[in-house]
Protein backbone atom coordinates (compact mmCIF):
# COMPACT_ATOMS: atom_id res chain seq x y z
CA UNK A 1 0.00 0.00 0.00
CA UNK A 2 2.69 2.60 1.30
CA UNK A 3 5.29 1.40 -1.65
CA UNK A 4 2.45 2.06 -4.69
CA UNK A 5 2.02 5.29 -3.24
CA UNK A 6 5.08 6.57 -2.75
CA UNK A 7 6.17 5.43 -6.36
CA UNK A 8 3.15 7.26 -7.59
CA UNK A 9 4.38 10.10 -5.83
CA UNK A 10 7.48 10.11 -6.93
CA UNK A 11 7.23 9.37 -10.75
CA UNK A 12 4.61 12.45 -10.21
CA UNK A 13 7.26 14.81 -8.88
CA UNK A 14 9.99 13.47 -11.74
CA UNK A 15 7.11 14.25 -13.73
CA UNK A 16 6.72 18.03 -12.62
CA UNK A 17 9.74 18.90 -12.85
CA UNK A 18 10.22 17.43 -16.68
CA UNK A 19 7.41 19.61 -17.08
CA UNK A 20 8.49 22.57 -15.59
CA UNK A 21 11.74 22.50 -17.12
CA UNK A 22 10.17 22.12 -21.03
CA UNK A 23 7.81 25.12 -20.21
CA UNK A 24 10.84 27.08 -19.22
CA UNK A 25 12.74 25.82 -22.45
CA UNK A 26 9.35 26.42 -24.26
CA UNK A 27 9.40 30.53 -22.56
CA UNK A 28 12.98 30.90 -23.45
CA UNK A 29 12.92 30.14 -26.84
CA UNK A 30 9.64 32.43 -27.37
CA UNK A 31 11.62 34.90 -25.91
CA UNK A 32 14.72 34.77 -27.84
CA UNK A 33 12.51 34.11 -30.85
CA UNK A 34 10.51 37.45 -30.25
CA UNK A 35 13.66 39.63 -29.24
CA UNK A 36 15.09 38.30 -32.77
CA UNK A 37 12.40 39.60 -34.48
CA UNK A 38 12.64 42.88 -33.35
CA UNK A 39 15.56 43.35 -35.07
CA UNK A 40 13.72 43.44 -38.31
CA UNK A 41 10.62 45.46 -36.91
CA UNK A 42 10.77 48.99 -36.52
CA UNK A 43 11.32 51.07 -34.39
CA UNK A 44 14.76 50.80 -33.21
CA UNK A 45 16.40 52.93 -30.33
CA UNK A 46 19.90 53.44 -31.29
CA UNK A 47 20.64 55.95 -28.50
CA UNK A 48 19.65 53.04 -25.98
CA UNK A 49 21.78 50.53 -28.33
CA UNK A 50 24.75 52.85 -28.78
CA UNK A 51 24.57 52.97 -24.57
CA UNK A 52 24.58 49.34 -24.17
CA UNK A 53 27.51 48.89 -26.89
CA UNK A 54 29.31 51.23 -24.31
CA UNK A 55 28.17 49.67 -20.98
CA UNK A 56 28.79 45.84 -22.54
CA UNK A 57 31.32 46.09 -24.42
CA UNK A 58 33.45 49.25 -23.33
CA UNK A 59 33.48 48.32 -19.79
CA UNK A 60 33.75 44.93 -19.81
CA UNK A 61 37.49 45.30 -21.52
CA UNK A 62 39.46 45.23 -17.55
CA UNK A 63 37.95 42.20 -16.50
CA UNK A 64 37.93 40.49 -19.83
CA UNK A 65 41.78 41.65 -20.75
CA UNK A 66 43.24 41.29 -17.27
CA UNK A 67 41.40 37.41 -17.00
CA UNK A 68 42.95 37.06 -20.51
CA UNK A 69 46.44 38.29 -19.28
CA UNK A 70 46.81 35.98 -16.49
CA UNK A 71 45.43 32.87 -18.32
CA UNK A 72 48.54 33.36 -21.00
CA UNK A 73 51.07 33.86 -18.69
CA UNK A 74 49.94 30.94 -16.32
CA UNK A 75 49.13 28.51 -19.68
CA UNK A 76 52.44 29.09 -20.55
CA UNK A 77 53.92 28.26 -17.49
CA UNK A 78 51.77 24.72 -17.31
CA UNK A 79 52.25 23.81 -21.03
CA UNK A 80 56.10 24.22 -20.39
CA UNK A 81 56.50 22.50 -17.22
CA UNK A 82 53.90 19.61 -19.07
CA UNK A 83 55.86 19.73 -21.96
CA UNK A 84 59.62 19.54 -20.36
CA UNK A 85 58.29 15.96 -19.18
CA UNK A 86 58.92 14.81 -22.78
CA UNK A 87 61.58 17.09 -24.32
CA UNK A 88 58.64 19.33 -25.39
CA UNK A 89 59.05 22.43 -23.99
CA UNK A 90 59.15 24.53 -27.67
CA UNK A 91 55.50 23.60 -27.63
CA UNK A 92 54.77 26.81 -25.50
CA UNK A 93 54.11 29.75 -28.19
CA UNK A 94 51.78 27.66 -30.31
CA UNK A 95 49.62 25.71 -27.31
CA UNK A 96 49.33 28.91 -25.60
CA UNK A 97 47.98 30.61 -28.72
CA UNK A 98 45.63 27.71 -29.68
CA UNK A 99 44.11 27.13 -26.52
CA UNK A 100 44.00 31.07 -25.69
CA UNK A 101 42.37 31.87 -29.35
CA UNK A 102 40.26 28.43 -29.55
CA UNK A 103 38.87 27.77 -26.18
CA UNK A 104 39.96 30.42 -23.02
CA UNK A 105 39.98 33.50 -25.01
CA UNK A 106 36.09 33.13 -26.31
CA UNK A 107 35.06 30.76 -22.61
CA UNK A 108 36.69 32.63 -19.81
CA UNK A 109 35.65 35.87 -21.69
CA UNK A 110 32.15 35.10 -22.13
CA UNK A 111 32.02 33.26 -18.24
CA UNK A 112 33.71 36.66 -17.08
CA UNK A 113 31.47 38.79 -18.75
CA UNK A 114 28.56 36.80 -18.38
CA UNK A 115 29.05 37.70 -14.19
CA UNK A 116 29.55 41.01 -14.82
CA UNK A 117 26.61 41.56 -17.36
CA UNK A 118 23.87 39.20 -16.95
CA UNK A 119 24.15 40.06 -13.25
CA UNK A 120 23.64 43.79 -13.59
CA UNK A 121 21.24 43.15 -16.82
CA UNK A 122 19.01 41.00 -14.88
CA UNK A 123 19.20 43.50 -11.92
CA UNK A 124 18.06 46.37 -13.59
CA UNK A 125 15.45 44.82 -15.47
CA UNK A 126 13.83 43.13 -12.69
CA UNK A 127 14.05 46.32 -10.76
CA UNK A 128 12.29 47.69 -13.53
CA UNK A 129 9.78 44.98 -13.73
CA UNK A 130 8.96 45.15 -9.61
CA UNK A 131 9.11 48.82 -9.47
CA UNK A 132 6.19 48.78 -12.32
CA UNK A 133 8.57 50.48 -15.01
CA UNK A 134 8.11 48.04 -17.62
CA UNK A 135 3.80 48.88 -17.20
CA UNK A 136 5.42 52.40 -17.60
CA UNK A 137 6.62 51.59 -21.30
CA UNK A 138 3.58 49.58 -22.42
CA UNK A 139 1.83 52.41 -21.32
CA UNK A 140 3.64 55.46 -22.91
CA UNK A 141 3.10 53.59 -26.04
CA UNK A 142 7.11 51.77 -26.10
CA UNK A 143 7.29 47.76 -26.20
CA UNK A 144 9.65 46.82 -23.52
CA UNK A 145 11.32 43.77 -25.65
CA UNK A 146 12.24 46.43 -28.12
CA UNK A 147 13.72 49.47 -25.76
CA UNK A 148 15.60 47.39 -22.92
CA UNK A 149 15.84 43.70 -24.32
CA UNK A 150 16.84 44.00 -28.10
CA UNK A 151 19.73 46.95 -27.48
CA UNK A 152 21.21 44.60 -24.78
CA UNK A 153 20.92 41.45 -26.59
CA UNK A 154 22.19 43.10 -30.00
CA UNK A 155 25.10 45.61 -27.63
CA UNK A 156 26.57 42.04 -26.22
CA UNK A 157 25.95 40.21 -29.10
CA UNK A 158 27.95 43.01 -30.79
CA UNK A 159 30.79 43.98 -28.91
CA UNK A 160 31.85 40.09 -27.69
CA UNK A 161 33.92 38.96 -30.67
CA UNK A 162 35.71 42.48 -30.47
CA UNK A 163 36.37 42.09 -26.64
CA UNK A 164 37.67 38.19 -27.08
CA UNK A 165 39.82 39.42 -30.02
CA UNK A 166 41.12 41.95 -27.45
CA UNK A 167 41.29 38.96 -25.25
CA UNK A 168 43.13 36.63 -27.38
CA UNK A 169 45.66 39.07 -28.25
CA UNK A 170 46.51 40.39 -24.62
CA UNK A 171 46.29 36.14 -23.48
CA UNK A 172 48.98 35.64 -26.16
CA UNK A 173 50.55 38.31 -25.18
CA UNK A 174 50.46 36.94 -21.64
CA UNK A 175 52.01 34.27 -22.78
CA UNK A 176 54.47 35.73 -24.51
CA UNK A 177 55.49 37.99 -21.44
CA UNK A 178 56.05 34.93 -19.32
CA UNK A 179 58.05 32.63 -21.88
CA UNK A 180 60.05 35.42 -22.77
CA UNK A 181 60.49 36.71 -19.31
CA UNK A 182 60.69 33.72 -17.17
CA UNK A 183 61.42 31.07 -19.36
CA UNK A 184 63.54 32.40 -21.33
CA UNK A 185 62.04 32.52 -25.04
CA UNK A 186 63.64 34.25 -27.71
CA UNK A 187 61.25 36.90 -28.10
CA UNK A 188 61.34 37.15 -32.25
CA UNK A 189 61.34 32.60 -32.30
CA UNK A 190 57.66 33.12 -30.18
CA UNK A 191 56.30 35.58 -31.56
CA UNK A 192 56.74 33.51 -35.14
CA UNK A 193 56.02 30.21 -33.46
CA UNK A 194 52.61 31.87 -32.82
CA UNK A 195 51.79 33.49 -36.14
CA UNK A 196 53.18 30.44 -38.37
CA UNK A 197 50.82 28.26 -36.37
CA UNK A 198 47.78 30.19 -35.81
CA UNK A 199 45.22 29.08 -38.64
CA UNK A 200 42.09 31.76 -39.96
CA UNK A 201 39.72 28.87 -38.88
CA UNK A 202 41.54 29.38 -35.39
CA UNK A 203 39.86 33.08 -35.03
CA UNK A 204 36.69 32.39 -37.00
CA UNK A 205 35.61 30.16 -33.94
CA UNK A 206 36.67 32.25 -31.07
CA UNK A 207 34.82 34.81 -32.92
CA UNK A 208 31.57 33.03 -34.01
CA UNK A 209 31.92 31.26 -29.97
CA UNK A 210 32.24 34.66 -28.63
CA UNK A 211 28.96 36.36 -30.45
CA UNK A 212 27.15 32.90 -29.33
CA UNK A 213 28.43 33.59 -26.13
CA UNK A 214 27.45 37.63 -26.08
CA UNK A 215 24.02 36.76 -27.33
CA UNK A 216 23.55 34.33 -24.48
CA UNK A 217 24.73 35.82 -21.51
CA UNK A 218 22.36 39.15 -22.89
CA UNK A 219 19.38 37.22 -23.49
CA UNK A 220 19.54 35.24 -20.18
CA UNK A 221 19.80 38.40 -17.87
CA UNK A 222 17.05 39.94 -19.55
CA UNK A 223 14.70 36.88 -19.67
CA UNK A 224 15.45 36.16 -16.16
CA UNK A 225 15.33 40.23 -15.22
CA UNK A 226 11.80 40.41 -17.56
CA UNK A 227 10.02 37.50 -15.45
CA UNK A 228 11.74 38.62 -11.99
CA UNK A 229 9.70 37.84 -9.05
CA UNK A 230 8.32 40.64 -6.85
CA UNK A 231 10.68 42.16 -4.17
CA UNK A 232 14.24 42.12 -3.66
CA UNK A 233 13.93 38.67 -2.88
CA UNK A 234 12.63 38.38 -6.58
CA UNK A 235 15.12 40.14 -8.06
CA UNK A 236 18.24 38.47 -6.36
CA UNK A 237 16.85 35.30 -7.65
CA UNK A 238 16.71 36.33 -10.88
CA UNK A 239 20.28 37.74 -10.54
CA UNK A 240 21.55 34.40 -9.81
CA UNK A 241 19.28 32.40 -11.77
CA UNK A 242 20.83 34.40 -14.69
CA UNK A 243 24.58 34.27 -13.86
CA UNK A 244 24.16 30.40 -13.57
CA UNK A 245 22.08 29.87 -16.58
CA UNK A 246 24.06 32.44 -18.28
CA UNK A 247 27.14 29.93 -17.08
CA UNK A 248 25.68 26.40 -17.75
CA UNK A 249 24.66 27.42 -21.44
CA UNK A 250 27.84 29.05 -22.50
CA UNK A 251 29.61 26.17 -21.48
CA UNK A 252 27.25 23.88 -23.40
CA UNK A 253 27.26 26.16 -26.45
CA UNK A 254 31.10 26.00 -26.11
CA UNK A 255 31.03 22.17 -26.57
CA UNK A 256 28.40 22.30 -29.16
CA UNK A 257 30.46 24.64 -30.94
CA UNK A 258 33.89 23.33 -30.51
CA UNK A 259 32.32 19.75 -31.99
CA UNK A 260 31.64 22.14 -35.30
CA UNK A 261 34.15 23.30 -35.68
CA UNK A 262 36.34 20.15 -34.70
CA UNK B 1 -30.39 54.87 -27.93
CA UNK B 2 -27.20 55.91 -25.05
CA UNK B 3 -23.65 56.34 -26.05
CA UNK B 4 -21.34 53.88 -25.69
CA UNK B 5 -18.69 54.00 -22.56
CA UNK B 6 -15.60 55.21 -23.05
CA UNK B 7 -14.62 52.29 -20.94
CA UNK B 8 -16.83 49.09 -20.19
CA UNK B 9 -16.31 45.60 -18.53
CA UNK B 10 -18.92 43.36 -18.94
CA UNK B 11 -18.48 40.24 -16.28
CA UNK B 12 -14.61 40.11 -16.27
CA UNK B 13 -12.71 37.47 -14.51
CA UNK B 14 -8.97 37.03 -13.73
CA UNK B 15 -7.44 34.28 -11.50
CA UNK B 16 -4.12 33.95 -10.24
CA UNK B 17 -2.62 30.22 -9.67
CA UNK B 18 -6.41 28.85 -9.70
CA UNK B 19 -7.51 31.92 -7.58
CA UNK B 20 -9.78 34.21 -8.91
CA UNK B 21 -9.47 37.57 -8.15
CA UNK B 22 -11.91 39.10 -10.06
CA UNK B 23 -14.85 37.35 -10.90
CA UNK B 24 -17.49 38.91 -13.07
CA UNK B 25 -16.71 42.42 -12.64
CA UNK B 26 -19.28 45.15 -14.53
CA UNK B 27 -18.60 48.48 -14.95
CA UNK B 28 -18.94 51.00 -17.04
CA UNK B 29 -17.35 54.93 -16.93
CA UNK B 30 -18.71 57.00 -19.68
CA UNK B 31 -16.47 59.83 -21.76
CA UNK B 32 -14.98 62.67 -19.60
CA UNK B 33 -16.41 61.16 -16.39
CA UNK B 34 -14.47 60.59 -13.42
CA UNK B 35 -14.69 56.83 -11.20
CA UNK B 36 -12.65 55.62 -8.30
CA UNK B 37 -12.70 52.48 -7.43
CA UNK B 38 -12.49 51.63 -3.51
CA UNK B 39 -11.72 48.35 -2.21
CA UNK B 40 -9.33 46.40 0.57
CA UNK B 41 -5.56 45.47 -0.25
CA UNK B 42 -5.90 42.93 -2.81
CA UNK B 43 -9.59 42.85 -3.82
CA UNK B 44 -8.47 43.20 -7.17
CA UNK B 45 -7.99 46.79 -7.25
CA UNK B 46 -4.50 47.21 -9.86
CA UNK B 47 -5.49 44.19 -11.80
CA UNK B 48 -8.86 45.43 -12.78
CA UNK B 49 -6.57 48.40 -14.45
CA UNK B 50 -4.52 46.17 -15.81
CA UNK B 51 -6.82 43.83 -17.57
CA UNK B 52 -8.44 47.37 -19.11
CA UNK B 53 -4.81 48.35 -20.26
CA UNK B 54 -3.94 44.58 -21.74
CA UNK B 55 -1.14 44.25 -19.93
CA UNK B 56 -2.96 41.31 -18.29
CA UNK B 57 -5.48 38.92 -19.95
CA UNK B 58 -8.73 38.33 -18.74
CA UNK B 59 -9.90 34.82 -18.51
CA UNK B 60 -13.54 35.70 -19.12
CA UNK B 61 -15.95 38.33 -20.08
CA UNK B 62 -15.57 41.57 -22.06
CA UNK B 63 -13.23 44.37 -21.77
CA UNK B 64 -14.48 47.49 -24.31
CA UNK B 65 -13.08 50.62 -24.95
CA UNK B 66 -15.53 52.76 -27.23
CA UNK B 67 -17.46 49.83 -27.75
CA UNK B 68 -14.68 47.90 -28.76
CA UNK B 69 -13.34 44.75 -27.61
CA UNK B 70 -10.03 44.93 -26.18
CA UNK B 71 -8.49 42.37 -28.52
CA UNK B 72 -9.89 44.22 -31.95
CA UNK B 73 -9.03 47.37 -30.11
CA UNK B 74 -6.19 49.44 -32.34
CA UNK B 75 -4.14 49.39 -28.86
CA UNK B 76 -1.19 51.64 -30.16
CA UNK B 77 -4.00 53.99 -30.66
CA UNK B 78 -5.51 53.89 -27.88
CA UNK B 79 -2.15 54.17 -25.80
CA UNK B 80 -1.24 57.51 -27.58
CA UNK B 81 -3.68 59.08 -25.61
CA UNK B 82 -3.40 57.38 -23.05
CA UNK B 83 -1.87 58.40 -19.55
CA UNK B 84 -1.13 56.62 -16.51
CA UNK B 85 0.20 57.48 -12.86
CA UNK B 86 1.94 54.37 -11.17
CA UNK B 87 1.43 53.86 -7.10
CA UNK B 88 5.24 54.02 -6.89
CA UNK B 89 5.67 56.69 -9.73
CA UNK B 90 7.28 54.04 -11.82
CA UNK B 91 10.13 56.97 -13.20
CA UNK B 92 13.15 55.67 -15.07
CA UNK B 93 15.78 55.56 -12.80
CA UNK B 94 18.14 56.49 -15.77
CA UNK B 95 16.48 59.16 -17.03
CA UNK B 96 16.36 62.83 -15.80
CA UNK B 97 12.90 64.28 -14.69
CA UNK B 98 12.72 66.33 -18.30
CA UNK B 99 13.50 62.90 -19.63
CA UNK B 100 10.74 60.90 -17.99
CA UNK B 101 8.12 63.48 -18.77
CA UNK B 102 9.21 63.96 -22.36
CA UNK B 103 9.38 60.27 -22.78
CA UNK B 104 6.94 59.71 -25.01
CA UNK B 105 7.31 62.86 -26.94
CA UNK B 106 10.94 61.55 -27.35
CA UNK B 107 9.97 58.16 -28.42
CA UNK B 108 6.99 58.28 -30.08
CA UNK B 109 6.26 58.38 -33.88
CA UNK B 110 7.20 61.66 -34.63
CA UNK B 111 10.15 62.51 -32.00
CA UNK B 112 10.42 65.76 -30.93
CA UNK B 113 13.87 67.49 -31.23
CA UNK B 114 15.59 67.54 -27.62
CA UNK B 115 14.96 71.36 -27.00
CA UNK B 116 11.39 71.55 -28.08
CA UNK B 117 10.78 68.10 -25.80
CA UNK B 118 12.60 69.57 -23.39
CA UNK B 119 10.53 73.05 -22.97
CA UNK B 120 7.13 70.90 -23.19
CA UNK B 121 8.39 69.01 -20.18
CA UNK B 122 9.27 72.23 -18.35
CA UNK B 123 5.68 73.19 -19.05
CA UNK B 124 4.15 70.32 -18.38
CA UNK B 125 5.98 70.35 -14.47
CA UNK B 126 5.38 74.11 -14.07
CA UNK B 127 1.87 73.07 -14.45
CA UNK B 128 1.90 70.45 -11.86
CA UNK B 129 3.81 72.81 -9.45
CA UNK B 130 7.60 72.16 -10.21
CA UNK B 131 10.62 74.57 -11.35
CA UNK B 132 12.61 74.25 -14.28
CA UNK B 133 15.11 73.67 -11.76
CA UNK B 134 13.93 70.16 -10.95
CA UNK B 135 14.23 69.57 -14.95
CA UNK B 136 17.92 67.98 -14.86
CA UNK B 137 17.44 65.86 -11.63
CA UNK B 138 17.36 62.03 -11.57
CA UNK B 139 14.17 60.39 -10.16
CA UNK B 140 16.78 59.47 -6.94
CA UNK B 141 17.03 63.06 -5.70
CA UNK B 142 13.50 63.98 -5.52
CA UNK B 143 11.03 63.79 -2.42
CA UNK B 144 8.30 61.05 -2.93
CA UNK B 145 5.74 63.94 -3.34
CA UNK B 146 7.91 65.46 -6.26
CA UNK B 147 8.48 61.93 -7.74
CA UNK B 148 4.41 61.92 -8.25
CA UNK B 149 4.41 65.46 -9.57
CA UNK B 150 6.60 64.38 -11.76
CA UNK B 151 4.57 60.93 -12.54
CA UNK B 152 1.75 63.26 -12.85
CA UNK B 153 3.62 65.83 -15.05
CA UNK B 154 3.99 62.44 -17.38
CA UNK B 155 0.83 60.91 -17.15
CA UNK B 156 -0.39 64.39 -18.73
CA UNK B 157 2.62 65.16 -21.30
CA UNK B 158 0.53 64.28 -24.42
CA UNK B 159 -3.03 65.42 -22.86
CA UNK B 160 -4.44 62.19 -22.85
CA UNK B 161 -8.16 61.35 -23.26
CA UNK B 162 -8.02 58.78 -20.86
CA UNK B 163 -5.60 58.85 -17.75
CA UNK B 164 -5.21 55.93 -14.66
CA UNK B 165 -4.52 57.09 -11.18
CA UNK B 166 -2.80 54.46 -9.19
CA UNK B 167 -2.82 55.23 -6.00
CA UNK B 168 -1.90 58.61 -6.20
CA UNK B 169 -1.78 59.07 -2.40
CA UNK B 170 -0.20 56.00 -1.22
CA UNK B 171 2.72 57.22 0.78
CA UNK B 172 2.07 61.12 1.07
CA UNK B 173 1.60 63.03 3.94
CA UNK B 174 -1.99 64.12 4.37
CA UNK B 175 -0.97 67.88 3.12
CA UNK B 176 1.00 66.52 0.36
CA UNK B 177 -1.67 63.80 -0.49
CA UNK B 178 -4.52 67.12 -0.52
CA UNK B 179 -2.20 68.93 -2.72
CA UNK B 180 -2.23 65.96 -5.70
CA UNK B 181 -5.71 65.00 -5.46
CA UNK B 182 -6.61 68.58 -6.16
CA UNK B 183 -4.09 69.03 -9.11
CA UNK B 184 -5.70 65.29 -10.21
CA UNK B 185 -9.42 67.03 -10.14
CA UNK B 186 -7.93 70.22 -11.73
CA UNK B 187 -6.07 68.06 -14.83
CA UNK B 188 -9.21 65.93 -15.38
CA UNK B 189 -11.88 68.81 -15.42
CA UNK B 190 -9.64 71.21 -17.59
CA UNK B 191 -8.74 68.09 -19.91
CA UNK B 192 -11.99 66.81 -20.19
CA UNK B 193 -10.30 63.33 -19.56
CA UNK B 194 -12.07 60.47 -18.52
CA UNK B 195 -10.19 59.30 -15.40
CA UNK B 196 -10.22 55.68 -13.10
CA UNK B 197 -8.26 56.02 -10.26
CA UNK B 198 -7.83 53.60 -7.84
CA UNK B 199 -7.40 54.34 -3.85
CA UNK B 200 -8.23 53.46 -0.69
CA UNK B 201 -7.98 57.33 0.65
CA UNK B 202 -11.84 58.80 1.45
CA UNK B 203 -10.61 62.08 0.78
CA UNK B 204 -8.96 61.36 -2.93
CA UNK B 205 -12.39 59.24 -3.43
CA UNK B 206 -14.47 62.98 -2.04
CA UNK B 207 -12.48 65.59 -4.42
CA UNK B 208 -11.76 62.92 -7.40
CA UNK B 209 -14.82 61.03 -7.99
CA UNK B 210 -18.05 61.63 -10.01
CA UNK B 211 -18.74 58.28 -9.70
CA UNK B 212 -17.23 55.50 -7.27
CA UNK B 213 -17.08 51.77 -7.52
CA UNK B 214 -16.52 50.08 -4.34
CA UNK B 215 -14.74 45.95 -5.19
CA UNK B 216 -15.30 43.49 -2.70
CA UNK B 217 -15.10 39.21 -3.40
CA UNK B 218 -14.05 39.84 -7.21
CA UNK B 219 -16.99 41.85 -8.05
CA UNK B 220 -18.79 45.69 -7.73
CA UNK B 221 -20.14 45.57 -4.07
CA UNK B 222 -22.03 49.04 -5.08
CA UNK B 223 -21.65 52.14 -7.54
CA UNK B 224 -22.95 55.05 -7.59
CA UNK B 225 -22.31 58.98 -7.75
CA UNK B 226 -19.88 60.32 -4.98
CA UNK B 227 -22.44 62.28 -3.49
CA UNK B 228 -24.67 58.99 -2.16
CA UNK B 229 -21.64 57.20 -0.72
CA UNK B 230 -22.89 58.28 3.08
CA UNK B 231 -26.43 57.34 2.24
CA UNK B 232 -26.07 54.67 0.39
CA UNK B 233 -26.60 52.19 2.95
CA UNK B 234 -24.45 49.22 2.14
CA UNK B 235 -23.04 47.30 4.92
CA UNK B 236 -19.72 46.74 3.45
CA UNK B 237 -19.53 50.52 2.01
CA UNK B 238 -20.56 51.79 5.04
CA UNK B 239 -17.18 49.93 7.47
CA UNK B 240 -15.19 50.71 4.13
CA UNK B 241 -15.66 54.76 4.12
CA UNK B 242 -15.38 54.65 7.74
CA UNK B 243 -12.34 52.87 8.25
CA UNK B 244 -14.44 50.15 11.11
CA UNK B 245 -12.94 47.36 11.87
CA UNK B 246 -15.88 45.85 12.54
CA UNK B 247 -18.35 44.94 10.18
CA UNK B 248 -19.19 42.36 7.20
CA UNK B 249 -15.28 42.74 5.56
CA UNK B 250 -13.20 40.89 7.45
CA UNK B 251 -10.21 42.92 9.24
CA UNK B 252 -7.64 39.72 8.83
CA UNK B 253 -7.74 38.59 4.95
Amino acid sequence: MFLPRFLALFLASIGRSAIGLLRGAGRLTLFALETVSHLFRPPWYPVEIGQQLLRIGYFSLPVVGLTALFTGGALALQIYAGGARFNAETVVPSIVAIGIVRELGPVLGGLMVAGRVSSSIAAEIGTMRVTEQIDALTTLSTNPMKYLVLPRVLAATLTMPLLVAISDVVGVFGGFLVGVERLGFNPAAYIRNTVDFLEPSDIISSLVKAAVFGFVLALMGCFHGYHSGRGAQGVGQATTNAVVSASILILAANYLLTEAFF
Amino acid sequence: MSAAAKIELRDVWKSFDGKPVLAGVDLKVMTGESLVIIGGSGTGKSVTLKCILGILHHDRGDVLIDGVPIGRLDRRGFLRHFGMLFQGGALFDSLTVWQNVAFRRRHGRKPLPRREARDLAIEKLRRVGLGPETADLYPAELSGGMQKRVGLARAIATDPQVIFFDEPTAGLDPIMASVINDLIRELVSEMGATAITITHDMTTVRTVADHVAMLHGGKVRWAGLVGEIDTAGDPYLDQFIHGRAEGPIEAVR
